[in-house]
């Protein structure tokens, strides 16, 4: 009888050490939908032994509130600049310290002291890029790069088009087509903006963040759209162009950080140093079609992305506007207006 | 029989059935309590409380995400105004809801009665057929549902192949689209009950009917209807309550242009990092299907007596 129970206890021990043992070749990863080259996984599979589990968000804010949740189990995160900033403050990242890694100084000096990670003690750039508007200039032949085709659409593109079902990215569009501040507090200003916005919708078709399906599938001629979104829509509908819109546009920088309950902190802080490798890094911009903020990359990306018009902007247009978060009292005037606008 | 009457052991045989059904009953009691009623108490808490600032929930207790169902505090001087946004929500839910539970009876009843008075032995692949859509993830059926409704989906390309219309009717992204996509969804609700209740019609009663000169309306309204009712009644239940707080159907075939309550709620949870008001709204929803289920009940039970 004891003997038994003896063999039973070390089989046990046995199997919790192989599981322990082989929660050590894990990583899991939690990033945006879509937005992953699954060759680069593969690849630091092969060069670690370690298993990537992924799994995916569509939005900023859907990531942390799972993440707030908690025993989410995930280790390495790519949250936008802003909401990276909250989470920092929430106390949900780790300190990883990639100032102190190995492949650190690949990183474009641009991109070091950015105001939300200041010297990047807890992230480091994933991809970078713009939003603005994607449009057929097949169907519309007119100059393209004004919020007014969107606003005040020419009848062609009237029903036409789809928006980001996104508040801070409609409502800011709006906001630099009235020529009025970002984070805007003020209620006449905001009422005007939502004037604006009303008026306009009429002419959308829909709200979504599918935009690459809804220029491909011809369900509208414009698309609020990213720019790396609108080259791979441009790649399967060649007459859409890519707009710098003279008002503005928003820049946005998507950063690969690890959460401070990593099950696998190692393994993190190796992907993080993975990742700022030239060659790695161009195999993300790759896919998903955007700049990554790491210097000596380019030589590693295919031609096309080296010259292509969403990622190399033109001299004229205005520089992007990276919009920092907006304190609470306007993001709930915000949110006034954007249920306002989709009762 | 008074239990002074029993002998010891019949007793003793009786406290023991007793015991053994209730440890037996035990494992699905708190299944029900784990899974139903805690997460609903949960959910009554939060939308008590006040909302943290980047989601989640802050310790104190405030009505504050009752009050803004109805009013919004203006935000300079704190004067509270009526507001129609969420009202507004809820009641195209209900207008959509409701119009798709009309929808599905329309077409269920005649589908239910077709394979009810189809022989016996043909009658369980008729029902196979209306149970074969739950073989695929309502995601994938719906995601197709959007491939035919499109402007170069099979309705539009087909109607225009036969010369029926020029240019395609814009379907996708409407509340048509939401319509037909509720209606598709919910109809097996629909009829599995409904053909429950038609199966047992008996067909003789018709013929009675006919028999004393009523025409065709008159059977239907007072042969069929009267004995189909509790059919009729299970199938509108089970269609309009999920169809108001359908979130799939609305978000993919809606365009994201309008909300409905189920798309409302999620935004709180996200972007709008209003955990207690979508919680709040949420208790809301469902204590207007209980006020329906219990007015329902008592028209039922009041019927009943009457009857009786």
């Amino acid at each position: 009888m004891k003997t038994q129970l003896k063999a039973v206890t070390a089989a046990t021990a046995l199997a919790l050490a192989g599981g322990a043992a082989l929660a050590e070749g894990e990583l899991n990863i939690y990033n945006w939908g879509n937005y992953t080259n699954p060759e680069l996984i593969e690849k630091f599979e092969q060069e670690y032994d370690v298993t990537v589990n992924l799994d995916s968000y569509d939005s900023n804010e859907t990531m942390l509130a799972k993440v707030q949740a908690g025993n989410t189990g995930y280790d390495v995160v790519v949250p936008g600049d802003y909401m990276v900033k909250v989470m920092i403050g929430e106390g949900l990242l780790a300190e990883v310290k990639p100032n102190e890694m190995e492949n650190f100084g690949n990183v474009d000096p641009k991109w070091v002291d950015v105001w939300w990670d200041e010297g990047r003690n807890y992230s480091i750039p994933y991809q970078w890029g713009t939003t603005a508007f994607t449009v057929d200039t097949a169907v519309y032949d007119g100059d393209i790069n004004t919020l007014a085709l969107m606003f005040d659409p020419p009848e062609v593109l009237q029903g036409r088009i789809n928006m980001l079902n996104d508040m801070n990215d409609v409502i800011n569009a709006g906001l630099r087509y009235l020529g009025y501040g970002r984070c805007n507090g003020n209620e006449d200003e905001m009422r005007e903006v939502l004037e604006l916005l009303l008026e306009a919708k009429q002419h959308w078709r829909t709200m979504d963040y599918s935009t690459i399906e809804k220029l491909t599938s011809g369900d509208v001629d414009l698309s609020q759209n990213w720019n790396g979104a609108a080259m791979r829509a441009r790649a399967q509908r060649p007459t859409l162009q890519y707009a710098y819109p003279k008002e503005g546009f928003t820049g946005w920088m998507d950063n690969v950080a690890v959460l401070a309950d990593a099950p696998n902190m190692e393994n993190a802080k190796l992907f993080i140093n993975f990742m700022m490798a030239p060659e790695n890094a161009a195999m993300t911009s790759n896919f998903a079609r955007y700049a990554n903020g790491i210097t000596g990359s380019e030589e590693f990306m295919d031609e096309e992305m080296l010259s292509a018009p969403e990622i190399v902007m033109p001299e004229d247009a205005p520089a992007p506007d990276f919009v920092q978060p907006c304190p609470q009292e306007v993001v709930d005037l915000y949110n006034k207006v954007w249920t306002r606008l989709k009762q | 029989m008074t239990d002074t009457s029993l002998t010891l052991a019949e007793q003793e045989s009786r406290r023991r059935r007793r015991q053994t059904r209730r440890a037996l009953l035990a494992p699905a009691l708190i299944i029900i309590l784990a899974i139903s009623i805690m997460p609903l108490g949960i959910t009554a808490l939060y939308s008590f409380l006040t909302p943290g600032t980047y989601g989640g929930v802050i310790w104190e207790f405030t009505p504050d995400a009752y009050v803004q169902f109805l009013f919004e505090r203006d935000i300079f001087d704190g004067t509270l105004q009526f507001n129609d946004s969420y009202l507004t929500i809820y009641m195209r839910s209900i207008g959509l809801a409701f119009g798709a539970t009309i929808g599905a009876l329309l077409i269920g009843f005649p589908t239910a009665y077709f394979i009810a008075t189809k022989p016996r032995e043909q009658r369980n692949f008729w029902l196979f057929l209306i149970t074969l859509p739950f073989w695929t993830n309502l995601l994938i059926r719906t995601y197709a549902m959007l491939l035919i409704l499109r402007d170069e989906g099979l309705i539009n390309l087909s109607l225009m192949g036969v010369g029926v219309i020029e240019r395609p009717l814009s379907i996708l992204y409407t509340d048509t689209a939401v319509f037909i996509g509720l209606i598709y969804t919910y109809l097996p609700f629909m009829v599995l009950p409904l053909y429950a209740s038609l199966e047992k019609l008996d067909f003789r009663l018709v013929e009675a009917g006919y028999d004393l000169y009523a025409n065709r309306f008159r059977v239907l309204r007072h042969i069929i209807a009267p004995i189909a009712k509790p059919g009729i009644i299970a199938g509108c239940i089970l269609v309009f309550i999920p169809g108001l707080g359908a979130y799939i159907t609305p978000a993919l075939l809606g365009g994201g242009k309008k909300l409905m309550i189920g798309n409302m709620i999620a935004i709180q949870f996200g972007s709008s990092r209003n955990w207690p008001f979508g919680s709040a709204a949420a208790l809301i929803l469902m204590a207007l299907v209980v006020i329906a289920l219990l007015i329902y009940a008592r028209s039922v039970s009041k019927g009943a007596r009457a009857h009786g």
